[in-house]
Formats: structure tokens, sequence, C-alpha cells
């Protein structure tokens, strides 16, 4: 029997999820051949990621919608013809062959949203026209105020607060009880007053409806991504997790909130930010346990260069990002921050890490500068540009490649991807980008 | 002319600074030289912002604070300071694309730095532009946008305002999220601007003033 999961260390976790990441015990590949492609995948994967040197670097686009455009569908489509979705997945894999698959985490089921009534974005048939990315609507949906009724408790806030007024069906939740306030039985009915409303009854059933829908899209994503793996693509992300700063100042307090914030109220949402550790080192760990993939996607938003000083940076982003990468490897989970902007200004800063557990993935940092600064910590991933990839040639692509193997994939430990997903990329352009990960990136 | 009130803007202390205007404007102070003051603060924020000491969260505080102050000084203001303006400028979110927090700061940045803007606001069709243009005159133009999507909007606004026979008397500026130089090229803008202050410098180099 194995040691129990308790009883192991950080390191003996990271290896048995690797092993498993490896190995897929017990899952069934489509062919001998595919099972092969697949463990070469995702060891290449696993020795970039532990610094060695492997047989060739790892190439795979950020395909984000690329799959479904080339495919002739809409974003609409996108969002609601989830079959047509798995097959211009499966044709784009079967055409370019990538060693990884990013896939299905900016994949959302739009009925969902319909059912729920969510304002917190526009999307094609809400807002938006069937051609155009689902775009969120910036706002304080969280005041300043409520600091400290957030930070005392998240979930309650959550339900109570935040969901009533992201999504319109949910608005009578506003009228949730305390949950902690169902103690002895005595005091339980009050608390069960509010759950025999009409109205939070009707918000309620929109909440299973929503449910049944999101099961139904996983009936297909999921049969999707075991046929993704099945055919021998390594899967590049099990789950995903943000930086404390931007959980709260995406989504809750907007950038312009938070930005005044950080003068208004620095203690409260430094409080905050580390009350939000532990929610998503979970978000992260949990969705690992499900898909057995240990790497989890941390998209940055707030920390990029420009945002703020690298005082700043320091006092309110770093130490909580920092501590949810810590906890994620702790339970043996692969932290995979991803860089979205420049990070040029706060390399120095994040080489401040255990060496070899994680992955720092960039977008429109000097990729030279990343080797030189994080090369002995880290291994690195990144960072064809998105507006290369849309307005520059197969030949610019080719050489932008080869330079960057050159410059970043020395020793191993480097990735050869994209910076933010390729959506509206030229075709020929990733066909460049794959052979020119190929032809380049043998060791 | 307080210099105690110049200061207090550019250190970022909002409650020191407001208090001071309320107390100016209260004593009966010439309002156009309150007004005058935030200006020369706007200026060192400016100058710290583009040395690298100032950021997004002073510039936003700078904003709060020059609100505040216009506010209370505008119920006592006789007349509207004559404020020269350096040159105009026409700006938008391209087709599409609805993010305007960074197309904001440089709106706020141009403002304060002398120039006459006009934001058309976000998912701006090239009509609106085109037509914009006609209307305002400016002389540069400024095309955000954050999503990839807005490449070839870029693409289309300038397209547009090319067939309408507007391009040549303007410059075009690009920038926003993953627009690099490269876009700038596809697009046939004339420049790609790196953050606000690179905007406000394009602007000033060709407008002059």
């Amino acid at each position: 029997m194995d040691k129990s999961w308790k009883a192991m260390s950080p390191d003996e976790r990271l290896a048995q999820r690797l092993d498993g990441y490896v190995a897929m015990p017990g899952f069934e590949f489509a062919s001998p051949e595919a099972e092969a492609a697949y463990r070469e995948r995702a060891t290449i994967i696993r020795d970039a990621f532990e610094m060695r040197v492997p047989k060739r670097v790892p190439v795979f686009p950020s395909e984000g919608f690329f799959p479904v455009f080339h495919a002739g569908l809409t974003m609409r489509d996108a969002l609601y013809e989830y079959e047509q979705v798995a097959a211009a997945t499966l044709a784009y894999l079967d055409e370019y062959q990538p060693d990884a698959w990013f896939g299905s985490l900016a994949l959302v089921p739009g009925r969902c949203f319909d059912i729920l009534d969510y304002k917190l974005y526009d999307w094609p048939g809400h807002g938006l026209s069937d051609e155009l990315m689902y775009q969120m609507n910036e706002g304080e949906y969280v005041v300043a105020e409520e600091y400290a009724e957030l930070a005392a408790d998240p979930s309650g806030f959550f339900l109570g607060k935040y969901l009533p007024r992201v999504f319109g069906a949910l608005e009578p939740l506003a009228k949730m009880p305390l949950l902690p306030s169902i103690q002895e039985m005595p005091m339980t009915p009050t608390a069960l007053l509010a759950f025999g409303l009409p109205d939070v009854q009707a918000a309620l059933h929109k909440l299973m409806e929503a449910g049944t829908e999101a099961l139904r899209w996983m009936g297909v994503m999921g049969g999707l991504a075991a046929q993704v793996r099945a055919l021998g693509f390594a899967d590049w992300a099990g789950g995903a997790a943000k930086a404390p700063f931007d959980a709260i100042g995406d989504t809750l307090r907007g950038t312009k909130g938070m930005m005044l914030d950080m003068y208004r109220h620095a203690d409260e949402l430094i409080e905050t930010c580390e009350r939000f550790v532990p929610l998503m080192v979970e978000m992260g760990v949990s969705a690992v346990n499900m898909t057995g993939v240990p790497l989890v996607f941390i998209p940055l938003h707030k920390g990029a260069d420009g945002f703020m000083s690298n005082a700043q940076f320091e006092k309110f982003y770093w130490p909580t990002l920092k501590a949810v990468m810590l906890g994620l490897v702790e339970e043996g989970c692969i932290p995979v921050p991803f860089a979205e902007g420049g990070y040029g200004q706060r390399l120095e800063i994040i080489a401040d890490f255990p060496k070899g557990k994680c992955i720092w993935w960039f977008d429109q940092t000097d990729m030279g500068r990343a080797k030189e600064v994080l090369g002995d910590v880290c291994c690195i991933a990144g960072n064809v540009p998105t507006a290369l990839m849309t307005a520059g040639t197969p030949d610019e692509v080719r050489a932008y490649c080869k330079d960057l193997i050159e410059v970043a994939g020395v020793d191993g430990g480097f990735i050869l991807t994209n910076g933010c997903g390729i959506d509206h990329a030229r075709a020929e352009n990733v066909r460049a980008m794959m052979e020119a990960g190929r032809e380049y990136g043998l060791y | 002319m307080s210099k105690e009130l110049v200061n207090a803007i550019a250190d970022m202390r909002e409650d020191e600074a407001l208090a001071l205007a309320r107390a100016m404007v209260e004593g009966g102070a010439d309002p156009t030289g309150i007004l005058e003051d935030a200006r020369e603060a706007m200026d060192i924020v400016g100058q710290r912002y583009e040395e690298g000491e100032y950021y997004l969260p002073e510039l936003m505080m700078a904003g709060e604070m020059l609100n505040g102050i216009t506010d209370m000084v505008k119920p006592v203001l006789t007349q509207a300071p004559g404020v020269e303006r350096r040159g105009k400028v026409l700006i938008g979110t391209v087709a599409g694309d609805i993010h305007d927090i960074g197309k904001n700061i440089v709106t706020f940045m141009l403002d304060v730095n002398g120039f006459e803007v006009l934001d058309l606001g976000v998912d701006v069709a090239p009509e609106k532009f085109v037509e914009s243009i006609r209307e305002f005159q400016p002389e540069v133009v400024g095309l955000s946008g954050f999503l990839t999507l807005a490449f070839d909007a870029m693409v289309d606004t300038v397209a547009a305002i090319e067939a309408a026979g507007l391009r040549d008397g303007i410059k075009i500026v690009v920038g926003g999220g993953q627009v690099t130089d490269k876009i700038r090229e596809y697009a046939g803008a004339d420049a790609y601007g790196d953050d606000a202050m690179g905007a406000v410098n394009l602007a000033s180099e060709w407008i002059g003033g």
C-alpha cells in the first residue's frame, strides 16, 4: 500500500501526480501509436518542467478560439454548439499535431449564462454580435466599504451579495440566511424560511437548470478531453487558480477600484487578499484531483509591467500570489502563472521561489532576460506574439521561433508556445510555428 | 499659488490635498489659481509616471483628486479658465471591443497635458470615426483595442478613414493589450504607443506647442 497522501512530502505528492500524468494508468488510448505519442509528449513536458533537457522542445499553440474560427464557426457557435466545438478541436489537433491542448478553459456553455442572466459579461446574443469574443463589463461589483464583510466570510458574501449582483436570475439570493446560524434544533427553522419564498425558490430552480446544462456541456467537453488524450495529445492545464489580487480586482472591485484601494484601503486590501489564498489553493487542487493533470493555470492581470511599481508589486501583489503557488506546490501541483502583458520589471522578484517547482509562462516579456533571471529557478514557456501570429508572415514566425529556441531553449527548461490565445491567427503561421518548433527544437 | 497644495496632490496625500483646496475655496482664494495649482501638480505626476516612479494607482489617484478639486471650485468659478489647448485628439476603442480602461487613462493624460480630447467611447464603428473626424477635425486619431479582434477592426478603421479621403491630414496611433508595432504596420497607422505617456509624447511631437 502506498503511503497515505497526508504522510507524503510535497515532492512525493508531485512525483505521484507526475507519474500519473505521464503513465495515465488504466486510460485507454486509441492505438499503441497514440499511447506512445502521448507518453513522449507528457514526458518532454515533464522534463522541461523539471529543468532537464528533453528529447525536444515541447511545442503547441495557445490555441484560444483558433480551432473554432479555423473550422468556420462563429463565436456564437463556440458558446452554444458543443458538438461542433468538439469536432473543430479534433480537426485542429489532427491538422497541426501540437504536443498539448490547452483547451477547454476558455470554452464555456452559453446557455448557462442565458439561464442565469449573467451581467458581468457581454457575449454573442447578449450585447455582442455572433462573431465577437465574450467580454467583461468591468465595474465595482463590490464597494470598498464591503472589504471587512468579504474578508470575514468570502463564501457567505459570494452567496448573498456577489452572486445576486452578477446574475440577474439570482437576485433573490440576497435573502439567503447566515448559514452558520443553523445551529441547534430551535434555531434552525428561522434560517429555513428564506428557502420557502417563491422568488428564492425560483432562483434556486434557475441554478438547478443551469447546473443541468453545465452537466450536459461537461458530457460533451469531458468526452472531448478524453478523446484528445486518447489520440495522444498531452494536457496543458488540469485546473485554474488566480492571484488573490486579481481575484478581488478583476471581477469584484474592478481595475480602478483596486488601484485606488492601494492608497485608500491598503490594509483591508492586503487582508482580503490573504483571506483568498486558501480559497485559490483549493480551487486549483480540487480541479487537479478531478482531472489528474497537475498543471494549474494562473492567469495574471494587474501585476503586469506598467500597472504598479515594484515596491507596490512586492507589497500588494506578489506575497499572496506566491502563497497560492506555494500552497499548490505543497499539494504536489505545478503552478503555471501566465504573465499576460510584460513582466520584465518583475523577473528578479518572482525569481524568489523554490527551484523547479513552477512554470512561468510569458506573453510580452523579453525571453532572453527571462532565461537569464529565471533559468536556474524554473521552466519558462512562451512567447510567440499573438500580433505576429495574426499579422506576420510564416517566415517571420519561423525566424521568431528559431531565435526564441536559441535564446530560451538553452539547456532545456523551455516550452515553445504563444503569449495570449491566437484566436485570429493565420493558419499558415500556426503551421510555421509548429514546423519551426519541430525543426529547431531538437536537442 | 499654494506650493502646499501642489505637493499634497503630487505626493498622493489625498485627504490633505482636498482639505487644503476646501480651505482655499472657503477662504476666498482665486479659484483659477487653485486649478492652476492642480494643473502644476498634474505635470509633476506626469513626469514621475514617465520616469517610472508612478504607475496606474497614482494616475488614478491624481484623477480623483483633480475631479474632487474641480467640483469644489466650479461653484465659485465666475469664468471658465482660458486654457489654451495644444491641439485636438480623437480617441476611441475600435469596433467589437468594449474595453476602456487603457483608453481612459490615455484620454486623461492627454487632457491634463493640454490636448483637447474627444473620446468616442468603446465599440466605435469605422464610420463613426470618419464622421467624427469630419466634425471634430483632430490632428491625431487614437485607436485603442484590448482583444485580438481589434487588429482587424483597426485595419478596417484606417481603411475607412483613407476611403473617406481624410487620411492625409491626420496622424493615427494604435495601442492597447496585444497591440504591437506589428499591428501598427498591419493597420497602416503612423505609430504604436506603449503607454499613456507614449501617447502624450507622440501627440506633442506631431502637434507641437
